[in-house]
């Protein structure tokens, strides 16, 4: 059987959850710089189902957790992503993109109005570059911090909001929603045990569920008191890609990269609407184009008949003709199917389009599907 | 006798008839098998080159042939219900049954004290 790539220990961060991890029987594996759990010991499988029955927990500590602060924060991130940052109200938050000058994505991030500043959490395989990139272009007045002394746990599942509840999490300012009572995209600084938490309704699975930040000094004992809750579950990274897969949520540097703009990644939603007419972020002139004329290949979503999964970068076929490629895939465990995710040509980006997938030199059938292939249960 | 490889496969040796599977160490570093893909019989295997394919969740990985030879059948319960692997991967999770071509390959492969030391040095 083929190996898995061996981790160099030497060149690998360490989460501030390490031993948790290990001690929990995660399988450590090198993802974006770190050692990571990709599977706790009742696998991938039952993590995903566990997930979205009751709440699981993933420590996400190797993504960028940022700081923009100072007069006219709200501009300059507009220079670089093409939010409405102006409108932002404290305490909601907003899907963005971090765009080349040519309109091609460089990552994607959520920039949360904190009230006195902006938080940003970007992806850790790119956090460093983001970080180059945005020193590059930030002017005088506006600090960018990279706060490394934080944290990263996501809580998701339906007990999600009834495990924050039991454990106590509290808002810190009179007035601010209870925890259960935050919406889905807003966020808030909360306390637990004397802990200072910093909570958004948010995540990356497609359930309700909470993502929150701490001090990585404070996180192994949040982690525990949540896993102590037999409703929470520890789960890997395994599972984390398997539940944005099904809900229809694009992954960085496999769905999205440099050479893809927003619109044919089916992202123009993040354009806000402002900043359709207005333009001014990188990449506009590009951008604005394909939403007006369309592009010439769509993200799409695909449903595989069978068993037999395809996975990133299998050639998609209409006939004997490439049509597109598959970006991502994988077995959906809540589907019961293989589903895929990939760009193929826009005339055949079109719910009910029969395709073929190439893999190992046979073709598998496939379906053009809409997104998400789970249903989402987001609380608004 | 059974033999093990450090890839992980195993293979059950009766004359120059045997069979072939992934040993419960590998289907515990897979995770869950949801598909498997064997190799047709008569087609011809070779020792160390992929044989058959096996998908978890997550990834797909290659099956080596311990040895070469020729597939004489490939476990259909298998190809039908691909969780046999995790549940009972050196007994009906087998993958294929091949003729040996060169017995004298078995010499190169693990007997099974030497490849539980081996997987405790992993």
């Amino acid at each position: 059987m083929a190996d898995e790539p061996a981790i160099d220990a030497a060149d690998l961060k360490l989460l501030p959850l390490d031993a948790l991890h290990r001690r929990l029987g995660g399988r450590m594996v090198p993802f974006a710089g770190y050692a990571m759990p990709v599977q706790f010991p009742t696998g991938v499988m039952a993590e995903h189902l566990w997930t979205r029955a009751h709440a699981g927990l993933f420590d996400v500590s190797h993504m960028g957790q940022l700081t923009v602060s100072g007069a006219g924060a709200a501009d300059w991130l507009e220079t670089i992503a093409p939010g409405d940052f102006r409108a932002l109200q404290p305490g909601r938050m907003r899907y963005s993109l971090l765009l080349a000058d040519d309109g091609g994505i460089l990552d994607d991030l959520m920039v949360t109005n904190a009230g006195s500043h902006f938080y940003l959490v970007v992806n850790g395989a790119t956090k460093h570059d983001d970080i180059a990139h945005m020193r590059a272009r930030l002017p005088s007045g506006i600090a960018l911090v990279h706060e490394e002394g934080l944290a990263l746990l996501a809580l998701q599942g339906p007990a999600a909001a009834a495990v924050m509840v039991r454990l106590g999490v509290v808002s810190e300012i009179g007035g601010a929603p209870a925890v259960d009572a935050l919406k889905f995209m807003q966020a808030g600084p909360y306390v637990w045990n004397g802990v200072r938490l910093g909570v958004s309704r948010s995540g990356y699975t497609g359930e309700d569920g909470y993502e929150i930040s701490v001090a990585a000094k404070d996180a192994g004992q949040l982690a525990e008191a949540l896993l102590a809750d037999a409703e929470v579950k520890p789960i890997g990274l395994g599972a984390r890609d398997s539940l944005r897969l099904e809900a229809g949520l694009p992954l960085y540097g496999h769905d999205l990269s440099p050479e893809i703009e927003p619109v044919e990644a089916g992202l123009a939603f993040a354009i806000s609407k402002r900043r359709k007419a207005e333009g001014g972020f990188p990449g506009a002139a590009r951008i604005l184009n394909a939403l007006l004329d369309g592009t010439a290949r769509k993200r799409v979503g695909l449903k595989l008949d069978g068993r037999q999964p395809a996975r990133e970068g299998a050639p998609l076929f209409a006939g004997d003709t490439q049509v597109g490629i598959i970006t991502s895939g994988g077995y959906a465990p809540s589907v019961e199917a293989p589903i895929a995710m990939g760009f193929v040509d826009a005339g055949l980006a079109v719910d009910g389009t029969a395709l073929e997938i190439e893999v190992r030199g046979k073709r598998l059938a496939a379906t053009v599907v809409p997104m998400p292939f789970a249903r989402k249960n987001y609380v608004r | 006798m059974r033999y093990y490889t450090r890839d992980h496969e195993w293979i059950d040796v009766d004359g120059d008839a045997a069979t072939v599977g992934i040993t419960d160490y590998a289907q515990g570093q897979l995770g869950d098998v949801v598909f498997v893909e064997l190799p047709e019989p008569g087609r011809t295997v070779e020792a160390g080159k992929e044989a058959a394919v096996v998908e978890s969740v997550k990834a797909a990985s290659e099956v080596y042939a311990p040895v070469s030879g020729t597939v004489t059948e490939a476990n259909q319960a298998v190809a039908d219900d691909s969780s046999l692997v995790n549940s009972d991967p050196e007994g009906q999770g087998w993958f294929f049954r091949l003729t040996l071509s060169d017995p004298g390959q078995l010499s190169a492969l693990m007997d099974e004290t030497a490849y539980k030391s081996f997987v405790a040095t992993l």
